[in-house]
């Protein structure tokens, strides 16, 4: 237990503490000035302090020996009876005090605090800080757990670390119920930590980011950090002390739908890729370019504008508030009725935004506007996933679920950092390019959303590769980590997407590209296909068998074969 | 005026004088150090320990440890005290009371260093 439990217990105890101390004392001090009596019925002196002591600590802990070492005088038994009563109480209050205490909620908050930092401190495998644990929060630590990243949570509300304890983790999750933006509590959860690798500060509020951004970068600068932002001027704020990576989710989706009106195959692309693997695959739906109506112009609105503007889309913003720019086309008036719809063009425009904080307002914008026009391409933004079933009954085109997006930028960010640089250098490619690499991800995967991983060769990340690469010279081709190392003429499912070396990035590498010791590659694939890798990464024999297509054998195999073909040689001579 | 550091001072302040009052006199001379005045440094002594835990200052710390040295040493007194007139029966002989008298001092030490601190504390405190 840690010292300040042990102090704080003691603080609480110190009242019931004197009053036994003064009721010992008190009964003690009684019985050496009360007069005895001996064997013969005569006045005798009273009893010592030792034998005083002994009878009151029998008496006053209910042992009950007796009348001891002489029989009592009456005057001493009246004054035993008093004593008798007096240490009962005493007993009593001291046993209720720390009864109290341990049911107190300071004390317990206290204890659990206690607990948490020691299970921190005894983390030897790397782990994430994860602050704020909301839906998004949730969605990360189910996904890391699943990878088998540990995860360190620090939440506000404690009916949503109740929630995470419900949850079915494989690892135990780490949960502390305190306020992220005070530096202690990130202390805490192992700032300081040496296996921490980096902080995400996710939680809904802003500013209590920007607090855990700006202690994270000031305590430990060798931390990654992620932050979730809303609003641009803080965005712009953390950015300027160096946070690593900042998600925006209104800027990410508005450049993502932006992107996907100018090149559908190029976000197709981006969708497989940082979706959460394992899941289907999300329906196809290409925004249509044309005249684009959006409703609200809030943070979110403003984001769309500005990326669907700079892709060259015609757009009519349609909110009540009449002091918009000057050079955005504007219909004051809401959406959910049909005739601001009608004055900003629905007839012959092709998609819509509705993008207001409400999602019911949301929704009854959408299904008034395809009414009016039915082959309108709808985009909706979700504010909360408990909303789920209404938006897949709505069924929308596209629907913008912030706490997803923050939520599959921050794992793409921790399980394959190589995948933002890929993303892009794929922006400049041409739409056939991304298109045909859409159709071979889905050929190899199936319908799942694949996985992608990175891998680095090195003797840490691959020991097996390392050692043949750098100790023994030998050459290998980037071919041989596609074959199955159960069968090795068969190639697993999975494809290379990068190739980093020295600083410079080849795409798509072919398979005969030969490797070299610290390249970094970037797959996408199945899971099974990652751990089938990942044995001939690792596995000397493995990897044999998948260079040379003979499974590896044991020395004394080795001799007995050595010496059969031996003797074979000798019989077949004359 | 605050009540606790009335009774945080009075029972350092009484501990130390009753263990002074049972240590001063001729150090083998039972007449001079009366057993009830060692039972009343004792149980004060004892209170005030108690009155000095949870405080997890530095200065709350040295308190607590120079308390818990006192009670040491006075209980030891009694143990020695216990033993010659109730186990050997040997009573209170010049050889045993210059052992009790002067494990009392040892305490007396302790609550005397108590005391100091309490008054550097007093005397650092500008309000």
């Amino acid at each position: 237990m840690n010292a300040s439990v042990f102090f704080l217990a003691l603080r609480r105890m110190r009242a019931p503490l004197i009053v036994l101390i003064v009721i010992y004392a008190l009964s003690t001090l009684g019985l050496t000035l009360i007069p005895g009596i001996d064997a013969q019925g005569q006045p005798a002196p009273p009893m010592s302090f030792f034998h005083a002591f002994y009878f009151v600590s029998y008496t006053a802990s209910t042992i009950g020996f007796g009348e001891l070492p002489v029989a009592f005088s009456e005057a001493q038994r009246m004054w035993v009876s008093v004593v008798i009563f007096l240490s009962v109480i005493g007993w009593s209050y001291s046993i209720i005090s720390l009864l109290s205490l341990v049911q107190d909620k300071g004390f317990q908050q206290v204890l659990l605090t206690a607990g948490f930092v020691r299970r921190v401190k005894q983390l030897g495998e790397p782990f994430y800080i994860l602050c704020g644990c909301g839906e998004t929060g949730l969605l990360i630590a189910r996904a890391l757990d699943r990878e088998g990243i540990r995860v360190v949570a620090i939440e506000r509300s404690e009916a949503r670390i109740q929630e995470l304890e419900l949850e079915d983790f494989a690892a135990d999750i780490l949960a502390l119920c305190a306020d992220a933006a005070q530096p202690q509590q990130l202390l805490m959860a192992g700032l300081e930590h040496r296996s921490c690798r980096g902080v995400l500060a996710i939680t809904d509020d802003d500013s209590a980011n920007l607090a855990v951004a700006i202690a994270s970068r000031l305590i430990n600068p060798r931390l990654m950090v992620v932050a979730r932002v809303a609003s641009p001027a803080i965005e712009r704020n953390m950015m300027s002390f160096g946070t690593h990576y900042v998600v925006n989710h209104f800027e990410k989706f508005a450049d993502y739908l932006a992107q996907a009106i100018h090149s559908p195959n190029w976000f197709r692309l981006v969708d497989l890729l940082t979706g959460l693997p394992g899941q289907e695959v999300p329906e196809r739906h290409d925004p249509p370019p044309g005249d684009w109506i959006v409703c609200g112009y809030g943070r979110f609105g403003q984001a769309v504008v500005r990326n669907l503007t700079r892709q060259g889309v015609r757009l009519t913003v349609i909110e009540p508030d009449s002091s918009l720019p000057i050079n955005v086309h504007h219909i004051v008036g809401h959406g959910t009725e049909a005739e601001p719809l009608r004055q900003a063009g629905i007839e012959t425009a092709v998609g819509i935004v509705a993008g207001g904080d409400s999602d019911t307002n949301n929704l009854s914008i959408a299904m008034t506007a395809k009414e009016v026009n039915p082959d309108l391409f709808v985009v909706v933004r979700q504010n909360r996933v408990a909303n789920q079933v209404l938006f897949d009954a709505y069924d929308a085109d596209f629907t913008m679920v912030p706490s997803r997006i923050v939520a599959r930028e921050c794992l793409a960010l921790i399980t394959s950092p190589l995948l933002a640089r890929f993303l892009g250098l794929v922006r400049s490619w041409p739409e056939e390019r991304a298109a045909a690499v859409c159709r071979q991800l889905e050929d190899l995967c199936g319908q799942r959303v694949p996985l992608v991983w990175g891998v680095r060769l090195n003797a840490a990340d691959a020991p097996a590769v390392h050692r043949l690469l750098m100790m023994e010279q030998a050459t290998m081709a980037l071919g041989v980590l596609r074959r199955d190392p159960a069968a090795h003429q068969e190639s697993l499912p999975l494809l290379p997407l990068l190739l980093v070396r020295d600083g410079r990035d080849h795409e798509l590498p072919v398979d005969e590209m030969m490797l070299q010791p610290g390249d970094q590659l970037l797959f996408a694939g199945t899971r099974v296909a990652k751990a089938a890798q990942n044995l001939s990464l690792d596995n000397r024999n493995a990897l044999d068998y998948v260079l040379t297509g003979r499974d590896a054998q044991g020395w004394l195999w080795r001799l007995l074969s050595q010496s059969g073909k031996a003797a074979a040689r000798d019989t077949t001579r004359p | 005026m605050n009540l606790e550091k009335v009774v945080f001072g009075f029972f350092i302040v009484l501990a130390a004088t009753l263990n002074f009052g049972f240590f001063i006199g001729e150090i083998d001379e039972p007449r001079h150090h009366h057993i009830y005045e060692l039972f009343a440094a004792i149980v004060v002594n004892l209170i005030a320990t108690v009155l000095k835990f949870g405080d997890r200052t530095q200065i709350g710390a040295v308190h607590l440890s120079t308390s818990l040295v006192a009670d040491l040493q006075l209980v030891a007194a009694a143990c020695v005290w216990a033993i010659a007139v109730h186990v050997t029966g040997e009573g209170m002989s010049a050889d045993v009371t210059t052992s009790v008298v002067s494990l009392s001092g040892g305490a007396l030490f302790a609550n005397v260093v108590s005391v100091i601190l309490l008054i550097a504390e007093t005397v650092m405190l500008r309000r």
